[in-house]
């Protein structure tokens, strides 16, 4: 029930933000045809002849009723700059972005719970040195962090390719590897803040130093009662970050110089190539309630005191 | 007057700054301290620019690329031999302004929308969420760059599409304390009293959140220097040769690359050391107000 009607809001929002999407396209300043011609002087019969094979002259809202109708049936038009089936320029790119932010995901995971916990659990040195590195590591941009990634460990040490996405699936987990460190560093590092505290929290409270009381082992307070407790306000924090990876790897995608959806839009916003820029935004607003929506049920999942569609 | 007029001179009055200086202190520890320290040079740098730059932050010189650390230039060149320091100074002009503008039109709209729902509640509330949750769905970078592919890139679209993109942040952290706010006796008896409801929000709901108000910007302040940045560094935002420093980091790219690491580098750790101030300055104010809340 709870499924059904987010995914139902999820296509309510799709289609209201679809249609602001081609609205602001479709009242942006320049003409799609003077971009074609490319400031050619061209005779006004070959400009109707434009106009008519991107049916530019129909109205506004059936322009809006063609182009969604084709995009449900797969269909996202052609680009305006190469002539290419848009569908099959996403189809290209979408491969790599989408490794690039599972990987990012992996990381902010590991490395930010990880940290997170052995911040939570240690006093002294241990503690302060991942506080400060979370504070540096938040406010690092994340093209910056990708530039001195890139001198150390490409240019300097040659571990890594500089440049590139690779080929075959190995090739492209390391050609993608430093990437997706950048995208994920301010991440890891705002989720090993949230998960220290969480830790702290449930170490401190009463039902742990209950079970230690019962003379229950430490390493067992710690994994039974404490991080699967903490685990619930990190989940929503992992859950959000993850999603915000989608709009972040453009700027890493472009730094690495990387195939992906983020490349292909900001060289699409560049062009005025509208047809490309539509149909991505579209995808990653979609990609972005999907990922939403599936936090929600994992969180609901591993917390049962969430009985979803009940009480709501 | 029966009252004594006590002789101040009795017990000897430390000078304002440094009293001001250690209450500072208490508050905010020494890395507050130096927090408030960096940033205060950063809006100096940024204010003073024009006066106290050396060089002209547009204008280079081929005789003069890659020089390194000089006497004449203190931060060496760039790659088309225009002085560092001073593109620096003039960089945070452009890599405040916009962050300001971001953080001065969220504010006013995001509290403006929080508490007129918060007010009026009913339908208006439940309208002006849906419109939140509309803008919840793209991703800030996403809405960013579709703005700029309308209007075109600048800063100044950059920073209003990005103000778009935190005013639903911004909207339902303040609805959501408003809210309880909005049945405490403070604000229920003037009401009853038949005061209208727009002096009531001005005159004593809006001071009692104003802390969470200061917070929440000054974090903003910080977030919105980042992404801005990005946009910068995508080509997206200041457009060259203007000095900033996101499009400095990606100007330098290149150079760095080629061993030259300075301007990246440089612009790099001015973000950053700038960023990670705000938001430990944000921090203890937050850890204040949210302390002040509790008593």
């Amino acid at each position: 029930m709870f499924v059904i009607r987010r995914l139902l809001a999820l296509a309510g929002v799709l289609i209201v933000s679809s249609f602001l999407v081609f609205a602001a396209m479709y009242a942006a300043p320049g003409s799609p045809e003077n971009f074609l011609v490319q400031g050619r002087t061209v005779s006004p019969d070959v400009l109707a002849a434009i106009r008519e094979q991107y049916s530019l002259d129909d109205p506004f809202l059936v322009r809006f009723w063609n182009w969604i109708t084709n995009v449900l049936h797969g269909d996202f038009g052609q680009s305006l700059s190469n002539r290419q089936d848009v569908g099959e320029l996403l189809a290209n790119r979408l491969p790599t972005t989408l490794m690039l932010v599972s990987l990012a995901a992996v990381i902010i995971v590991i490395l930010g719970i990880g940290l997170g916990i052995i911040a939570g659990t240690r006093d002294g040195v241990v503690d302060k040195i991942i506080i400060l590195g979370s504070n540096l590591g938040f406010a690092i941009p994340t093209f910056f962090a990708a530039l001195i990634l890139m001198s150390v460990f490409s240019v300097g040490l040659g571990w890594f390719p500089v440049f590139g996405s690779g080929d075959g699936f190995l090739d492209r987990i390391w050609h993608l590897t430093l990437p997706a460190f950048a995208l994920a560093l301010p991440s890891a590092a705002v989720v090993a803040r949230i998960t220290r505290t969480a830790i702290r929290e449930e170490r401190d409270s009463e039902h742990s130093a209950m079970a230690r009381a019962r003379g229950v082992p430490g390493g067992l307070v710690l994994r039974r009662h404490v991080i699967r407790n903490s685990m619930l306000p990190v989940s929503t924090i992992v859950g959000v970050h993850v999603a915000g990876l989608i709009a972040g790897s453009f700027v890493v995608e472009y730094a690495f110089t990387l195939d992906g959806l983020g490349t292909l839009l900001v060289g699409a916003v560049q062009r005025k190539d509208f047809a490309v820029v539509q149909a991505i935004a579209i995808i990653l607003v979609a990609a972005f309630g999907i990922i939403n929506l599936l936090v929600d049920l994992f969180y609901a999942s591993i917390d049962p005191r969430v009985r979803l569609g009940l009480g709501a | 007057m029966s009252t004594q007029i006590l002789p101040t001179h009795t017990r000897p009055a430390a000078p304002p700054l440094a009293r001001f200086l250690v209450a500072l202190y208490e508050r905010m520890g020494v890395l507050g301290l130096i927090a408030i320290g960096i940033v205060l040079l950063v809006v100096l740098g940024a204010v003073l620019a024009p006066g106290i730059a050396p060089y002209d932050p547009t204008v280079g010189s081929v005789t003069q690329r890659y020089t390194g650390m000089t006497a004449e230039h203190l931060l060496g060149t760039d790659q088309a031999g225009r002085d560092i320091f001073s593109r620096l100074l003039w960089g945070a002009r452009s890599s405040l302004a916009g962050p300001l503008i971001v953080v001065g039109v969220t504010a006013v709209f995001g509290n403006l929308i929080a508490l007129v729902s918060v007010w009026w509640g009913g339908l208006v509330d439940s309208l002006l969420s849906r419109v939140l949750d509309l803008l919840f769905a793209f991703p800030n970078l996403l809405l960013a760059v579709l703005a700029i592919a309308v209007f075109g890139p600048s800063l100044t679209t950059a920073a209003l599409a990005l103000s778009i993109a935190y005013i639903p942040y911004t909207a339902r952290v303040i609805r959501s304390t408003a809210l309880r706010e909005r049945n405490l006796p403070y604000v229920q008896s003037p009401q009853l009293q038949g005061i209208s409801g727009a002096v009531i929000t001005v005159r004593h709901l809006l001071p009692n959140i104003a802390p969470l108000i200061v917070t929440g910007a000054t974090i903003n302040f910080g977030f919105a220097m980042i992404e801005l940045a990005a946009l910068s560094f995508l080509g997206l935002g200041v457009q060259p040769p203007a000095a900033d420093w996101g499009l400095m980091v990606s100007n330098g790219q290149q150079s760095l690359l080629k061993g030259y690491p300075a301007e990246s580098l440089l612009a790099g750790l001015c973000i950053v050391l700038t960023v990670a101030s705000l938001g430990y300055i944000g921090e203890k104010l937050g850890g204040r107000a949210a302390a002040g809340r509790k008593a």
